[in-house]
């Protein structure tokens, strides 16, 4: 039985234990006198009831599923004679895929060689077997759990307090998720690059200038050693940033003060929101008006002036992820000069300045702290948004300072590398997982210390 | 008048005009963030909408027994793979008799699309006393028949239809034989390489399916962990860091829950690729922080008056929580919450990195048969050389577009109607 099937009896059975629970609850309480004189509410005997069938079968279940495959895995390897043993890696991969097609029926076991249709067929039948054993185990954990549960109900069973003590225990382990999360994105670049990097030293994939990661299929072959100085992709990555930048920074800066300072509510109440839709719109909606209106526009206007225009230029990808960005820097920046105090303002009209004076001279300068804040949050945003330069950016490797070029970045590097078929161990894929490192370093350090300075400046005013 | 005062005066006129220049920047500042979005939206509907009609021709079919090579006509695997092509392709010959030499009878067979013989298959599979009668049909005509239409009259040069077949066509529209129809193909279709039969049900289908595993996830765990952060987490070097990691995530770029999702999810414990449950996993880590940020905000704005009093009664602390603060809380968590999925129906990068951008013709069936979703279905059509797979592509990004303006219009909606104010 499949797994989700098994969940949706698992909802039954716990209706029906639950509903025993309760039952069993008013029948002991006969004995002391009516369910006042349990020691718990009789709801809280049937969720105790519930949790003992429910919970040791889900952990059950979660365990054999995460560990099943890779013991058959490993049964089925094991079980086939010296001489076909696989020696690297890749034949290893192979083999497996082969036995699996075979035994899916995908191939024809008469056509494969005479090992593997065995394999194939010890295959089935550990999977069969997996299945059944499964859903036994997971049904007889359900139903021992529930009757162990069941047949602990007693007036005296403080039932609320363990009730309570397990939810608060499956609130924490919700709440150690995020800490979960970061220690898998950690460990998972970060034992990928460390592969990479037996590979390929740290010192040429920082400083080296020259990126193309094909590697060789076979040792003979020419001009395909790989190599992966990635400063161009950094470099690429930085030239559309910074364009992005100079977009979203002042656009965004200028219509945040706009609208907290000069524009009528009603106008703030509209333009605000309308604004806020550039947020909501997917990136990939973005790339493809960067790749199918912004870039030949841009082509166009430069052609016309005599400028070359690379059909992929940085600029096309750059000024569209800056209009992405806008609502981000403003919404932030309304935030903090909002926060700056009243009195700032009013003194400062009361001396005679103009209004555009006091915004330069007092609620700028106040409100920097948290606006750099801002700023770094957007460019840690920047460096790291994928589907526009995909679709926008070029994918060759140009280390040139020239918006008006193709260049590429990290993340555009990232999914070409892992996008389609190949072998999980060549440096090539591997290289994709030591960009995901830098991308994550250098955006978690960009965001530690945009929130410190928000912070910061956040206690100043409290 | 005092000198101060004169000095003033003078540098007035050039202080007035900094301000009005000030507040001209301003102003065209935001007039720059709105006119981007009328900008995108008008591109977007303006190369989309030609997508959701499609051209027909009209043809006179002749169900010829011989033709279609069907002997027995009550045996439903000869009409399953009878040639109905053969049909279509008389029909042409006929409507165009003057046609010679294979080139110029292969162009004229491609002013039909490729799919119209299955629906002639579907046709005779209902009604088999077709059989022998002749009548006057409507066919899908091939997308590159359909573009030259679309086009308008100065820009038809650049359309890919060949010379002649411009003039058959033109033939073809003098007579009233073609027809432009709504597109229900587009509503109810997988993805197909030919523009003409794409459509987009698969790929929503399969964002469904994604979305129901990421909301049967995220909104439980990040409901549980909102409410242990805020009313049960003693304040200690462990909370902290919880809360360091959870305002971390949320600003960690997506591609990297995508490298997360492969190393882990498909390389370490071997689930499938391209798969809705995968990709839901990925989503759900993806949008926790944000549905966690917003639900412990949405706690906080909860009175203590109500705990206190609900404590005063005897209630014990779980009780407090599940009896008054988690039902007052509710709404605002579910805004929340639907916020964080419109974010998740438009995220590409990580889905791209779990093998989501198979090509698939097949509607899934579950959230365990392979998918696409709907912004990687736009991606795909996207990079598709075909220029009719620009307006499909178009359209396929007002499909997404509406159900996030739905789902954003109802978090509104929610808003205004269950929030209190207290």
């Amino acid at each position: 039985m499949q797994a989700g099937n098994l969940v949706l009896l698992l909802v039954a059975l716990a209706a029906l234990v639950y509903y025993a629970g309760w039952r069993r609850s008013h029948a002991v309480a006969a004995s002391v006198g009516g369910p006042r004189n349990l020691h718990s509410l009789p709801t809280y005997y049937a969720t105790l009831t519930l949790f003992w069938c429910v919970l040791p079968a889900l952990a059950l279940l979660g365990l054999w599923l995460a560990i099943d495959d890779s013991v058959i895995r490993s049964q089925v390897m094991a079980s086939l004679p010296a001489a076909a043993q696989p020696d690297s890696g890749v034949d290893h991969a192979l083999l497996l895929n082969q036995i699996r097609n075979v035994a899916a029926g995908a191939l024809d076991a008469d056509a494969a060689p005479p090992h593997v249709a065995a394999a194939a067929e010890l295959l089935n039948q550990l999977q069969e077997r997996n299945r059944w054993f499964l859903t036994a185990g997971f049904l007889a954990v359900a139903l021992a759990g529930g009757l162990w549960g069941w047949s602990r109900i007693q007036p005296r069973l403080r039932a609320r307090q363990r009730v309570e003590r397990i939810m608060r225990v499956l609130f924490m382990a919700s709440a150690t998720i995020a800490i979960l999360t970061t220690i898998g994105i950690v460990m998972s670049v970060l034992f990928e690059s460390i592969r990479f990097f037996q590979k390929v030293s740290p010192l040429e994939f920082l400083f080296g200038l020259e990126w193309s990661p094909q590697t060789a299929l076979r040792a003979d072959q020419v001009a395909a050693s790989g190599s992966f100085g990635a400063v161009p992709l950094f470099a690429g990555t930085l030239l559309i940033s910074f364009i992005a930048m100079c977009v979203a920074v002042p656009v965004g800066l200028l219509s945040a003060i706009y609208l907290a300072e000069y524009a009528h509510h009603r106008v703030r109440a509209w333009a605000k929101p309308a604004l806020e839709i550039l947020a909501g719109v997917p990136t990939v909606v973005y790339g493809f008006f960067a790749a199918l209106t912004v870039a030949p526009a841009i082509r166009g206007f430069g052609e016309s002036i005599g400028l070359s225009v690379a059909s992929e230029s940085a600029l096309a990808a750059g000024l569209v992820m800056g209009v992405m960005i806008i609502p981000f820097v403003s919404s932030l920046a309304d935030d903090v000069i909002t926060a700056v105090p009243q009195a700032m303002r009013d003194g400062s009209l009361a001396l005679g300045a103009t209004k555009s004076e006091t915004i330069k001279k007092v609620i700028f300068p106040a409100a920097l702290p948290g606006i750099m804040g801002g700023v770094l949050l957007a460019v840690s945003r920047a460096i790291g948004e994928t589907m526009i330069v995909v679709m926008a950016a070029g994918l060759a490797a140009n280390l040139t300072a020239n918006p008006l070029e193709a260049v590429t970045t990290i993340t555009v590097q990232i999914v070409t590398l892992l996008v389609g078929d190949q072998e999980f161990d060549s440096a090539k894929t591997l290289a994709a997982f030591a960009l995901g490192l830098m991308l994550f370093v250098v955006t978690l350090g960009l965001n530690i210390v945009a929130q410190h300075i928000v912070r910061k400046y956040r206690e100043q005013y409290e | 008048m005092s000198k101060t005062t004169e000095q003033v005066r003078k540098t007035l006129a050039r202080r007035y005009r900094a301000e009005k220049r000030f507040r001209a920047m301003g102003m065209a500042s935001v007039l720059f963030g709105l006119m981007a979005v009328v900008v995108l939206f008008t591109d977007i509907i303006g190369k989309g909408h030609s997508a959701f009609v499609e051209t027909y021709i009209q043809l006179e079919i002749r169900w010829d027994q011989d033709e279609l090579y069907i002997d027995d006509p009550t045996d439903p695997d000869e009409l399953a793979y009878a040639d109905y092509d053969a049909l279509i392709k008389n029909a042409l010959r006929e409507r165009f008799p003057s046609v010679e030499g294979r080139l110029e009878k292969r162009n004229l067979y491609k002013l039909v699309s490729s799919g119209a013989g299955y629906t002639l298959r579907d046709r005779l599979a209902e009604n088999p006393q077709l059989l022998g009668t002749t009548e006057t049909l409507w066919l899908l005509a091939d997308d590159d028949v359909d573009r030259y239409l679309k086009l308008g009259q100065e820009a038809q040069e650049s359309a890919r239809l060949p010379e002649q077949a411009r003039a058959w066509v033109d033939e073809l529209v003098q007579e009233g034989s073609t027809d432009t129809r709504w597109n229900a193909s587009f509503f109810t279709h997988g993805d197909s390489r030919e523009p003409e039969q794409a459509g987009v049900w698969g790929a929503v289908a399969g964002s469904f399916f994604t979305m129901l595993v990421t909301l049967a996830l995220a909104f439980p765990i990040g409901v549980a962990a909102a409410i242990y952060l805020e009313e049960f987490a003693p304040k200690n070097r462990f909370t902290d860091f919880i809360e360091v990691n959870i305002n971390n995530l949320a600003a960690v770029p997506s591609i990297i829950f995508g490298l997360l999702g492969l190393a882990i999810f498909i390389n370490l414990f071997g689930m499938p690729r391209s798969v809705p449950v995968v990709g839901g996993l990925v989503l759900t880590l993806m949008t926790l922080p944000t549905i966690i940020i917003s639900a412990r905000a949405s706690i906080k704005s909860v009175p203590p008056s109500i705990r206190e009093a609900a404590l005063g009664l005897g209630a014990s602390r779980m009780q407090v929580v599940m009896h008054h603060v988690l039902p007052l809380a509710l709404p605002g968590m579910l805004t929340g919450a639907i916020i964080g999925m419109a974010q998740a129906l438009g995220e590409t990068a990580p889905l791209l990195m779990i093998g989501m951008v198979a090509f698939i013709v097949d509607i899934p069936g579950g959230p365990l048969s392979p998918a696409t979703v709907l912004p990687v279905q736009i991606y795909l059509w996207a990079d598709s050389p075909e220029a009719s797979f620009v307006s499909m592509t178009s359209a396929a990004i007002m499909v997404l577009l509406g159900f996030l303006i739905m789902m954003n219009t109802l978090a509104v909606v929610l808003r205004k109607r269950l929030e209190r104010r207290w």
